[in-house]
């Protein structure tokens, strides 16, 4: 089985966000692989297993992704492939999808597995688009997958409850938390992976003009959320306090 | 030589890290006030490769370098020393082992030491005997195609765990025409009869270790148990620790820096005086003389490690740099209860662990004394 994971770098979870001239910094930032496709990592490396077949772990970037790649390399994925954007000058989901389906169209799949969201911009749409661009089925926000004779047996968390889905291969699946236990790294596997190859693609490898993966979104404003204000603190009797708190959350907070 | 870290090297540091973060200090307080040895961690840590990061492949390790399993131990020990001591005295056993043993000896213990499955032991230390090994009392004589061994070994690491699987004892053989002792080595599986084992042995700190009495009495052991060369125990006992000396400096590195690491989230949030501590410039200055001895020790422990893995004679730089960075580990958790004030010596506090466990380090594997007569010793042998 030809398994592909779409994975992306993100911030360490720890990383306080600073945002200077509209823009977020990240020259001292730590990166991390970007916890849900962890989920989609371990996944893939499971099927393969009992599957047997390969293990491809794919990400849209820079040099500096290497690392991460890396890092999934030692966690067990069989090869990596970097698709260098640094001809295009503004990124968005759809770049991102456009320059993965391009990719993966000249390549033979099974079962494409991704996060459910990267913890950084949050949108979910790269693994979706990628479905649609390549005319697959797919299945967002899967908590078990489990595949017999090209036949997937998935299921779905939907908003806390969950749905059944049977699908033919072959596939896309993004994962959500719960789905598995990711694990780490081992020493044998790092001292691997240096030896396994990492391939990396560029817009010309691809057939792609750099206007046709330009941003079709556009970045407005940047800025962190509100700081949280003090509470406030009621006086006097309980009836006039209740009269005071139904009209400050109808005048004020405008919840009712 | 580089004295920079490896991309890989880094990849394992950082493995080190993240596990020890995630998978020890959540259980730690728990298990250190319990002064219980965790199987589950240790065997975790075997199943990563942790356990045999310099050893053969072959039996199991990891064929990594000394200086990934320094690194190791440092970040193990920056949540919790007493864990990383289970590897550094099982792998004691491992480097006697793989040097000295045959390749049957190797084959039938090193793949469960190795991958953490079991733990290994090493019994040199007895009530009055240290480093000054002419003291030791511990006999083993031949008899019927039999080693039996009879008296008694104190302060063992690893000895009595639920996984332990063999120890390793010196004992007199013998008295050369000088009259000094001869010493050999002998592998004793746990549960030979006449080995007894005493409860463990309640210690000021590193509490996730575990360490026993061992009494052997008329201890009976298979011939071809004998390890490595007759007599030459002694030496091969020596060679085994000052190669795992620089470990107890990486382990002292990483308690030190983990002493930092509470101390800088503590200092972030506690105002005294309206201002946060960090504001205050006796606190500045006290954390940065922390990170520059640590930093200092880290180097020390760094270049010993990297002159093992070239093979170089790194004797005198493991002993400068265990002394070194047990100095620096009581210094720098010393401080770092200081700046927590009355929170640091409550137990519950991850600092108290830290401060409890650091002076252990001026003393195991050769006391600072000790380590000053190698030194010592090494540098006359230059000059004179």
């Amino acid at each position: 089985m030809n398994i592909f994971v779409i994975m992306k770098r993100t911030f360490d979870t720890e990383e306080k966000l600073i945002i200077h001239n509209g823009k977020i910094e990240d020259d001292s930032a730590t990166f991390i692989i970007n916890p849900y496709d962890e989920y989609a990592i371990e996944e893939a490396i499971r099927i393969r297993d009992a599957h047997g077949g390969e293990v491809t772990v794919l990400s849209v970037g820079e040099e500096e992704i290497e690392k991460e790649l890396r890092t999934a390399l030692a966690i067990g994925a069989d090869k990596a492939v970097l698709i260098n954007s640094e001809d295009v000058e503004e990124l968005d989901q759809y770049t991102t999808a456009i320059l993965i389906a391009t990719y993966l169209q000249g390549q033979q799949y099974d079962l494409i597995l991704g996060g459910n969201v990267a913890i950084d911009g949050g949108s979910g749409q790269v693994g979706p688009r990628v479905a649609e661009i390549l005319g697959i089925p797919q299945a967002t926000t899967i908590t078990k997958l489990e595949i017999d004779q090209g036949q997937a047996t998935i299921i779905r968390d939907v908003e806390g409850d969950e749905e059944i889905v049977e699908v033919a291969l072959p596939l896309l699946v993004t994962a959500q938390q719960g789905l598995n236990d990711p694990r780490y790294p081992s020493l044998p596997g790092i001292m691997k992976a240096k030896k396994k190859p990492l391939e990396i693609v560029d817009l010309d490898d691809l057939n792609i003009d750099e206007e046709d993966a330009e941003a079709k979104t556009q970045t407005i404003e940047i800025y962190l959320p509100p700081q949280k204000q003090a509470g406030k603190i009621l006086k006097g009797e309980l009836t006039d306090q209740t009269k005071e708190l139904v009209t400050l959350l109808k005048s004020e907070a405008k919840v009712i | 030589m580089t004295i920079f870290l490896t991309e890989e090297d880094v990849m394992i540091k950082e493995t080190a890290r993240n596990f020890a973060l995630k998978e020890i200090q959540p259980i730690i307080n728990e298990l250190h006030e319990e002064e219980k040895f965790s199987k589950e961690i240790h065997q975790k840590m075997g199943e990563l490769g942790f356990v045999g990061v310099p050893y053969p492949e072959k039996y199991g390790g990891s064929g990594g370098t000394w200086l990934q399993f320094a690194l190791v131990h440092e970040e193990i020990s920056r949540i919790d020393s007493g864990v990383a001591n289970a590897i550094m005295g099982n792998c004691s056993v491992c480097t006697l082992l793989n040097t000295f043993g045959t390749d049957e000896q190797k084959e039938k213990w090193l793949p469960n030491l190795l991958t953490g499955k079991k733990l290994g032991a090493i019994a040199l230390t007895e009530p009055n005997a240290g480093s000054d090994a002419s003291n030791l009392r511990t006999s083993a004589k031949l008899e019927n195609g039999q080693w039996v061994l009879n008296g008694a070994k104190t302060f063992i690491t690893n000895a009595g765990t639920e996984i332990t699987d063999v120890i390793i004892v010196a004992a007199v053989t013998g008295i050369d025409n000088k009259g000094r002792k001869n010493i050999s080595t002998f592998v004793v599986p746990k549960n030979t009869e006449g080995l007894i084992v005493s409860p463990p042995l309640k210690k000021i700190g590193w509490h996730t270790s575990d360490t026993r009495e061992l009494t052997f009495d008329n201890c009976r052991i298979s011939e071809d148990y004998l390890l490595g060369e007759l007599h030459k125990g002694y030496r091969q006992a020596l060679q085994t620790i000052t190669a795992g000396r620089f470990l107890i400096g990486s382990m002292a590195v990483g308690l030190a820096q983990g002493a930092l690491d509470y101390s800088m989230s503590y200092i972030d949030e506690r105002e005294t005086f309206g201002k946060k501590l960090r504001d205050h410039q006796d606190v500045q200055f006290k954390i940065a003389q922390m990170i520059t001895k640590i930093h200092s020790a880290r180097l020390m422990v760094y270049y010993a490690a990297a002159l093992r893995d070239q093979n170089k004679d790194f004797s005198q730089e493991a002993s400068m740099a265990k002394m070194r960075a047990s100095q620096v580990a009581v210094e720098v958790a010393r401080e770092a209860v200081q700046l927590h004030g009355g929170y640091g010596v409550m137990r519950e506090y991850d600092v108290s662990r830290h401060y409890q466990a650091s002076k252990i380090f001026e003393i195991v594997e050769g006391t600072s004394e000790i380590q000053n007569i190698i030194i010592s010793r090494g540098l006359m042998k230059e000059y004179y």
